[in-house]
């Protein structure tokens, strides 16, 4: 597990804290987002935790920058979210959206995109186990080997941050297993995580971190260890026992 | 010399029975074609006869006559010509259209839909118009040459190009945007990622556009000319031949215009079978 | 206009046809293959090459009088002499004739077979209503037409889309129309020879003077139009009317049928 020590704040790592400041995202009127000041420490994996339309993948989104918020700022780094600090950062769909080409020209893409050294793209299909795959089309991939492809894509970028939309949602054990140990390892290798998931033993298993949404606001936000050892809200706690997921889902 | 209407069994045996009576084949003489058209006439079920009359058309395109050789190169030549010219034109420009966002932009999208429906010699009029002697291009000299034919062609087909894949690559952008927005591409890499994947797709667009260059009869007679060894092709040799009156001739030509289309669709059915994998949706 | 693509494409350029002479001329003169024999004798001796655009004559003069093409050669007298006269062509020589002829299916509905007056046929079929199809297109053929109705007293186009039919097509395409409807169809006797799409049909009415088709050759004027091949043009036009052109006229035959009359020298 990472250290959750900020070293070198102002030029390193530092550059890949986020910060939200009344934060509002509505639609029609209602609104989806509030989150008055939420911080994400810079290194790390935090899982963003919450019952369905809890708001998860809007807030990775209005992070990312794919959808402006309607009222406060989101700061990275200390500044407000640019396109060249979007660019440092790469996100994972819930369903992956692959190009109708082969799993090698899906990376090679993305290198020549980006300007970089397009002879990365065998190694970067060695990290998540495709490189046998590399010459099939990548729409006749399972539905793991997608989501893995679509991981080494987001790699390829290389980014500081890597925001992940419930990625195994709908794979076997065997994928979400294969998906997690390819995040982990990118973890490791210094690049800040930030991963949507519903399932509570995912998120024993992946966090640093936690944060809890529900209906749109920040319930609770603490280490992963206080998070599941004592949730201090009763949202969370029904969350983790169980009971809210059925009721919300029912 | 009068022959009657109602012992003939189709209008193939009708057109069979007044090509052996006139024999009026030229200027395509097709050696022994009233022969084997009055052949046909033994026959009684509509259908065979069908089936028998393309064969014969294809029996006539592999006998090669010269004339008949000419006017199907140079039908090729025009139509995929144009076709190409409106395909590096209209693509981009429908690609354009699917990406991007602009005030005006509705009653652009009307307009490419509604120049669709160009009537050909409509096209032809206004290009006639403008490489007439007396038009503004008519320095350039070039009424009554292929190339005037492939600049009507063009101008038909382009609208055809435009809206057909400014609507497949739309659909296409919709699957990809949010992802091509997270990777933070460009909008020239977008469009060429969407020209790129969207291919398979648009080789059926081509094939729209190809298919109304290659039937149409209207634009090509106004500014061709239909002169004989130089601007004629399929559709005007057909014309031709039923205002002479040879209908056996010119239904025939209309098979092997035919036939030339399915060569083409399935040379580009061809194509898309051979590296179909990448295509699934 | 899409004014780039064309440029573009002219740019290319290369397949304009620098070298043929192109001649407008009318449907029943090309449809009966007379070009076919005589272009071939007139290059040998020359050496030069004509292309022929056959469209109807009133299409034929505006393209002229648009400076597409180098000659003209059409038949409606009138219309060709005005032409001249308003500077579009040079000097107009008569070159040839041939007849027109009514023709109509065997059972006859207005009882014109083996009349010589044509004047009297064309009373009859409008007393008879009996369908008559029209060229409507303004071409040599439909002015006769028209000026032989004038004649009659007879206005046909207040039968219009009755028992008049105006096709607005040529020669041809109004045969098959006007054979498809039973009607009567004026045809000039070249493309009726030539036609062979006859059924039941045959001709009824011919050899009255007035049915006298005149055709008139010209170059279009070289000093309004600068593109104009000045002197292959004319080379055509004097080999049309010289003593070997005009053989090579009378020489066409389909079906042992004569079908163009040269009558320069005479007409002169």
């Amino acid at each position: 597990m990472p250290e959750h020590t900020d070293r070198n704040d102002a030029t390193g790592t530092g550059a890949r804290r986020i910060e939200l400041r009344a934060l509002a995202y509505d639609v029609a009127g209602t609104r989806l987002i509030d989150v008055p000041a939420l911080t994400l420490r810079p290194t790390g994996t935090t899982v963003v935790m919450g019952p369905n339309g809890a708001g998860k993948s809007l807030l990775l989104r209005l992070m990312h920058g794919l959808i402006r918020p309607s009222a406060g700022e989101i700061l990275v780094g200390g500044r407000p979210l640019s396109p060249r600090q979007c660019k440092a950062q790469a996100l994972v769909f819930q369903k992956p959206v692959l190009l109708r080409r082969s799993t090698v020209a899906n990376i090679d893409f993305v290198l020549k995109a980006r300007g970089k050294d397009r002879s990365r793209s065998r190694s970067l299909l060695d990290r998540v186990d495709l490189a046998a795959l590399a010459d099939r089309p990548a729409r006749r991939l399972s539905g793991g080997e997608q989501q893995r492809l679509a991981i080494a894509r987001a790699l390829a970028t290389e980014p500081d941050t890597l925001f992940l939309d419930e990625p195994t949602a709908s794979l076997d054990p065997e994928s979400v297993q294969a998906i997690e140990g390819i995040v982990a390892a990118a973890a490791r290798d210094g690049v800040r995580i930030i991963f949507v998931t519903h399932d509570v033993q995912q998120a024993r298993r992946l966090a640093d971190d936690v944060v809890f949404l529900s209906n749109g606001r920040v319930a609770e936000e603490a280490s992963a260890a206080a998070f599941f050892n004592g949730p201090e809200t009763d949202v969370a706690r029904a969350y983790l026992s169980g009971h809210l997921d059925r009721l919300v889902e029912t | 010399m009068p022959i009657t209407a109602s012992d003939g069994h189709s209008i193939i045996c009708l057109a069979a029975a007044l090509a052996s009576a006139k024999s009026a084949c030229k200027p395509l003489p097709f050696v022994g074609m009233s022969l084997v058209f009055r052949k046909f006439c033994r026959k009684r079920e509509i259908l065979q006869q069908i089936a028998e009359s393309v064969g014969l058309a294809i029996g006539l395109l592999l006998a090669a006559d010269a004339d008949l050789l000419e006017i199907v190169t140079l039908s090729l030549y025009v139509s995929l010509s144009a076709t190409s010219i409106a395909c590096v034109l209209g693509l981009p420009l429908g690609a354009i259209l699917a990406v991007t966002r602009f005030p005006g932009r509705g009653p652009v999208l009307v307009l490419i839909n509604a120049l669709m429906g160009l009537p050909p010699v409509v096209v032809g009029l206004i290009v006639y118009l403008q490489l007439s002697r007396s038009g503004p291009l008519g320095f350039l000299g070039l009424l009554y040459t292929p190339t005037a034919m492939i600049i009507a062609q063009t101008i038909l087909i382009a609208p055809i190009v435009v809206a057909l894949s400014r609507q497949v690559l739309e659909d296409l952008h919709l699957e990809y945007a949010e992802q091509f927005r997270s990777l933070a591409l460009s909008a020239r890499q977008t469009i060429q990622a969407l020209l790129w994947d969207g291919r398979f797709a648009l080789f059926t667009v081509a094939l729209a556009g190809f298919g109304r260059a290659v039937a149409e009869v209207g634009a090509v007679m106004i500014v061709g000319g239909n002169i004989d060894h130089l601007t004629r092709v399929m559709t005007t040799a057909i014309t031709l031949e039923t205002s002479r009156g040879n209908l056996p001739l010119a239904l025939a030509l209309g098979i092997v215009l035919l036939a030339l289309a399915m060569a083409v669709t399935a040379a580009v059915h061809g194509i898309r079978a051979g590296t179909a994998g990448h295509a699934d949706a | 206009m899409r004014l780039p693509a064309i440029l573009l494409l002219a740019g290319l350029g290369g397949m304009a046809d620098a070298g043929n002479v192109i001649l407008q001329s009318t449907t029943s003169t090309a449809n009966s293959d007379l070009y076919d024999h005589l272009l071939p004798r007139f290059e040998a001796r020359s050496g030069i090459k004509v292309s022929v655009v056959a469209v109807g004559t009133g299409q034929a003069i505006r393209n002229a009088a648009n400076c597409d093409g180098d000659v003209l050669l059409v038949h409606a007298r009138p219309a060709e002499e005005k032409f001249v006269a308003d500077g579009g062509g040079v000097e107009r020589f008569d070159v040839m004739y041939n007849d027109f002829v009514i023709v109509g299916p065997q059972a006859d509905p207005a009882g014109i077979a083996g009349l010589d007056d044509v004047g009297a046929a064309l009373k009859r079929i409008a007393e008879a209503e009996a369908i008559f199809a029209s060229r409507g297109d303004d071409s040599g053929t439909h002015r006769k037409e028209r000026t032989l109705w004038e004649m009659t007293g007879i206005d046909p186009v207040l039968a219009s889309g009755l028992w008049y039919r105006e096709t607005g097509s040529g020669m041809g395409a109004t045969l098959n129309a006007g054979i498809g409807m039973g009607g009567y169809v004026m045809t000039d006797r070249a493309t009726w020879i030539t036609y062979g799409n006859t059924q039941d049909y045959g001709i009824h009415v011919e050899g009255d003077p007035l049915l006298f088709n005149q055709y008139g050759v010209m170059l279009i004027n070289p000093e309004r139009c600068p593109n104009v091949r000045a002197e292959e043009g004319q080379a055509l036009v004097d080999w049309l009317i010289s003593e070997e052109g005009q053989d090579a006229i009378a020489a066409h035959r389909k079906g042992g049928q004569q079908l163009f009359f040269p009558n320069a020298r005479t007409a002169e």
